[in-house]
């Protein structure tokens, strides 16, 4: 392999703790190393800002929901597509972009790995054919796990060895990363007509409540010993009042510690945290909980979240809380889709407009900047858009603008209709904090992959590590004579590595690596209830075989990548 | 104002889109840079001047520019395409999408045009003197946001879906109008003088239509409300009132529950 070196760049990398030195990056054999040799191509980064390539946490990037989006809005891809150009396919849609423009789109941004964080068990091949088809970055998917029959009944009965076993099972058959949850008992509720909006609220026919659910699989994940935390949407995402619903279920990761080889701190991951930071009756007395939870999450180490920042654009919104787009479609009118799946989950998809002039859509962009800004540890705090729920992931470098300028945000505070109201419900107004780069990549490439376990490998420049790496047209040196200068510079990299392959030059792709499918393989004792459980529910439940169901072989997962985890000896 | 003749001289084999052809896209170019503007032949992308001869030249703005389309252009889309102000003569029928998105402007069709005509309208004047295909004046496909200002006149009669989640403006249909007229809309106003099919306002939540001729079938969705007199298009007459679609959800303003309107000539 090619050996390259980038030089002069400052470079910003919490791994090491280097904080905009100019230093040199030396790459060989798709790793970072500490030299190369005369030979090495010499990318010139002076007046450059260098970071390793940044992990996405929390997407919707791949599987039947995000598809269901893109047959059901095919104005989503009017006036948006992007002819074939150079190595590039062709590719379309806004906040639902194709596999091919998702890849691109990532990688010009200097993305070299994004999680799917929601993966219907029994869609994995669907899922793993769409990360097949997405080049460049590496991808996991989260299966979810948080309305799975197996699990409720587990549960109920207290049975972590048993869900710890099912889990193991699911990650191996789906070729899942990690334990989701979505509206734990909620999605199931609804099967029924109802819905779990506390965390007390129980489960009709499994009679068992959202904080059981939680905390078991908190449980089973640490048994396990599994990379990423347990990774939870929780009970009640968007309502007026929610953040009390946050908060109790933050509580039940009290007391829990992590325990796994990976170097993960975290036990919970609270994500799209302003979707669940809302105080307030109702959509007239809406304000920002932002404070509560941050304060909360603050003082509890074992705590990481991700935003969920509203860009302010017209999105596309899909979650596997069905109750919830339901409740949605009702409030906005739009088009809505929905999905059941059999015995493990469901999904919902409603269009959403997020516009800078009503005045709810305004409070919800200052809550999703209120969280970073008053989030003391960068490493446990992580910028996404929910991508795409707030806002499409495209919109990050806007996200980074808005963060890193008191200036920016200013300028689009005065912009809303109703500015006296975002500024009464929030503390945006007062929050003078502007974002570092080093805190950026704090909270954009180190803290995500430490806490999704990948920290040896990605998210830092130390050598030995992936050489994933970013360099950006913007000079620390300088001050920003105009905010947008900072998105335009985090929207098209200068130059992109990913396993020290350049796949982005002067913001065009010019080579598409070898993308691989993380995935976690976790080796339990032998356990012939779970086994047998599994053979009953497929003979009595399941519409498919077992056969039909591993997501196997080249055709799914034609570039594997696994984490190995041993559960068989217990201390 | 200045005007910019072009004229179909190679007609294409397979259907051209000249999505370039707009006042907003000529203005401040010569004939020489007109021809060389890009249009698209299946996956083939030639020069204008590949099929049309250009004469004249543009104003500096689009409202400076008046385009004439001469020729036998029915095989060629998206005459007018976005157009926000100037003006526009098509001389003989085109295809699907003649002035669509169009946010201004004056756009005459001599003849007749394909589906899709002023998708999404936003204002400006279409007067289309033959007759108007389907999806007149309606959302984009999966769209929800259709004609929402400006007004169109059909001399002739025009196809199904008319209207489809029009929210503003105006349509006037001098002829008869295919089944579907103002399916989901939020408001606007249809007028047809001549005859209509069925399911006029199917899931309508806003918006007016007025049939002066026979309506086959009534969507049993709309209830008669009594009689009207009306002045519709300088015709003074009697109406029945229907309101509805009574299966759809409505707005209530001032504690009055806002239905869509039909009246038809009595």
């Amino acid at each position: 392999m090619s050996e390259y070196i980038i030089k002069n760049g400052h470079v910003f990398d919490p791994v090491q703790g280097i904080k905009g030195d100019k230093k040199d990056i030396s790459i060989k054999d798709g790793k970072i190393v500490d030299k190369v040799g005369s030979g090495a191509k010499v990318i010139d980064a002076s007046g450059k800002t260098v970071m390793a390539g940044a992990v996405e946490i929390h997407a919707h990037i791949a599987g039947p929901k995000v598809n269901l989006g893109r047959i059901y809005r095919p104005e989503d891809k009017l006036f948006s597509c992007t002819p074939t150009k150079g190595m590039e396919r062709m590719g379309g849609g806004a906040s639902i972009p194709t596999t091919f423009k998702t890849g691109y789109e990532y990688a010009k941004m200097g993305y070299t790995t994004a999680m799917e964080a929601a993966m219907p068990p029994m869609f994995s091949r669907h899922v793993h054919e769409e990360i097949r088809d997405t080049p460049i970055i590496d991808e996991g998917a989260f299966p979810v796990f948080g309305n799975n029959w197996f699990v409720l009944e587990y549960l109920k009965n207290q049975e972590i060895e048993n869900t710890a076993a099912y889990i193991a099972w699911m990650l191996r058959v789906t070729k899942g990363y990690a334990v989701k949850v979505v509206n734990p008992g909620g999605t199931e509720a609804w099967a029924w007509g109802l819905n779990c909006l506390t965390v007390n609220d129980p489960v009709p026919y499994f009679d068992i409540t959202p904080a059981e659910i939680v905390s078991g699989l908190i449980d089973a994940n640490e048994y396990l010993g599994l990379p990423h935390s347990m990774h939870i949407h929780p009970n009640n995402l968007g309502n007026p009042g929610c953040y009390e619903t946050t908060l109790d279920t933050l509580k039940l990761a009290e007391g829990k510690k992590a325990k796994n080889k990976f170097g993960r701190d975290s036990v919970m991951h609270l994500t799209h945290s302003q979707f669940h930071s809302y105080k307030g009756t109702n959509w007239g007395d809406f304000e920002s909980g932002a404070k509560e939870v941050t304060d909360y999450v603050n003082k509890n180490k074992n705590i990481t979240i991700d935003t969920g920042n509203v860009t302010l654009d017209e999105t596309t919104t899909m979650t596997a809380d069905g109750p919830f787009e339901h409740h949605l479609t009702g409030l906005n009118h739009l088009k809505w889709a929905n999905c059941d799946v059999e015995l493990e989950t469901a999904a919902g998809v409603v269009p959403y407009i997020y516009s800078p002039s009503i005045s709810v859509c305004a409070i919800q962009w200052a809550i999703g900047l209120e969280i970073p800004l008053m989030m003391k540890d960068p490493m446990r705090c992580y910028i996404t858009t929910d991508h795409p729920n707030a806002g499409p992931f495209t919109r990050y470098p806007r996200v980074i603008k808005w963060l890193m300028s008191k200036k920016a945000r200013d300028t689009q505070i005065n912009a809303f209709k109703h500015k006296d109201k975002v500024l009464s419900q929030t503390s945006i107004g007062s929050l003078d904090k502007e974002l570092s780069l080093y805190e950026l990549a704090q909270m954009t490439r180190a803290g995500p992959a430490k806490t999704l376990g990948l920290g040896a490998m990605c998210g830092g420049l130390k050598p030995g590590m992936d050489a994933d790496v970013a360099v950006y047209n913007f000079n620390p040196d300088k001050p920003v004579a105009d905010p947008d200068d900072i998105e335009k510079a985090f929207s098209r990299c200068a130059a992109v590595f990913k396993s020290g392959v350049q796949v982005v030059s002067n913001g065009e792709i010019i080579a598409t690596g070898h993308k691989r499918t993380l995935w976690v393989n976790a080796k339990v004792n032998d356990n012939p209830q779970v086994i047998r459980d599994i053979n009953e529910k497929f003979i009595k439940y399941y519409s498919m075989t077992q056969a039909n169901y591993e997501a196997l072989g080249h055709h799914f997962v034609p570039n594997p990548f696994a984490l190995e985890v041993d559960a068989t000896t217990q201390v | 104002m200045e005007t910019v003749t072009i004229t179909l001289k190679n007609a294409p084999a397979l259907f051209l889109e000249a999505d370039n052809v707009s006042p907003d896209v000529f203005a401040g170019k010569t004939a020489a840079q007109i021809a060389e503007l890009h249009v698209h032949e299946g996956n083939t992308t030639s020069p204008l001047g590949k099929y049309f001869e250009v004469s004249g030249s543009a104003g500096t703005t689009a409202a400076d520019t008046k385009i004439v389309v001469k020729g036998d252009v029915k095989k060629v889309k998206y005459l007018g395409f976005k157009m926000s102000a100037g003006e526009m003569v098509i001389e003989s029928s085109a295809d699907q999408y003649v002035g669509a998105w169009m946010t201004g402007g004056k756009l005459l069709a001599k003849g007749s045009v394909g589906a899709f005509a002023a998708t999404a309208m936003k204002n400006g004047e279409l007067t289309i003197e033959g007759n108007a295909g389907n999806y007149l004046g309606a959302a984009y496909r999966g769209d929800w946001r259709g004609m929402s200002g400006g007004k169109i006149l059909v001399k002739g009669n025009a196809g199904s879906d008319i209207g489809m989640y029009m929210l503003g403006g105006e349509i006037v249909v001098n002829g008869n109008a295919d089944v579907h007229v103002m399916t989901h809309a939020e408001g606007g106003k249809t007028i047809v003088k001549g005859s209509t099919k069925s399911k006029l306002g199917g899931q309508m939540v806003e918006g007016t239509i007025i049939v002066f001729g026979a309506i086959e079938t009534m969507m049993p969705g709309f209830k008669p409300n009594g009689e009207v007199e009306l002045e519709v298009e300088g015709t003074k007459a009697k109406f029945a009132h229907f309101i509805g679609d009574t299966g759809e959800r409505h707005k209530k303003k001032k504690g009055v529950v806002v239905y869509g309107n039909l009246y038809k000539k009595i």
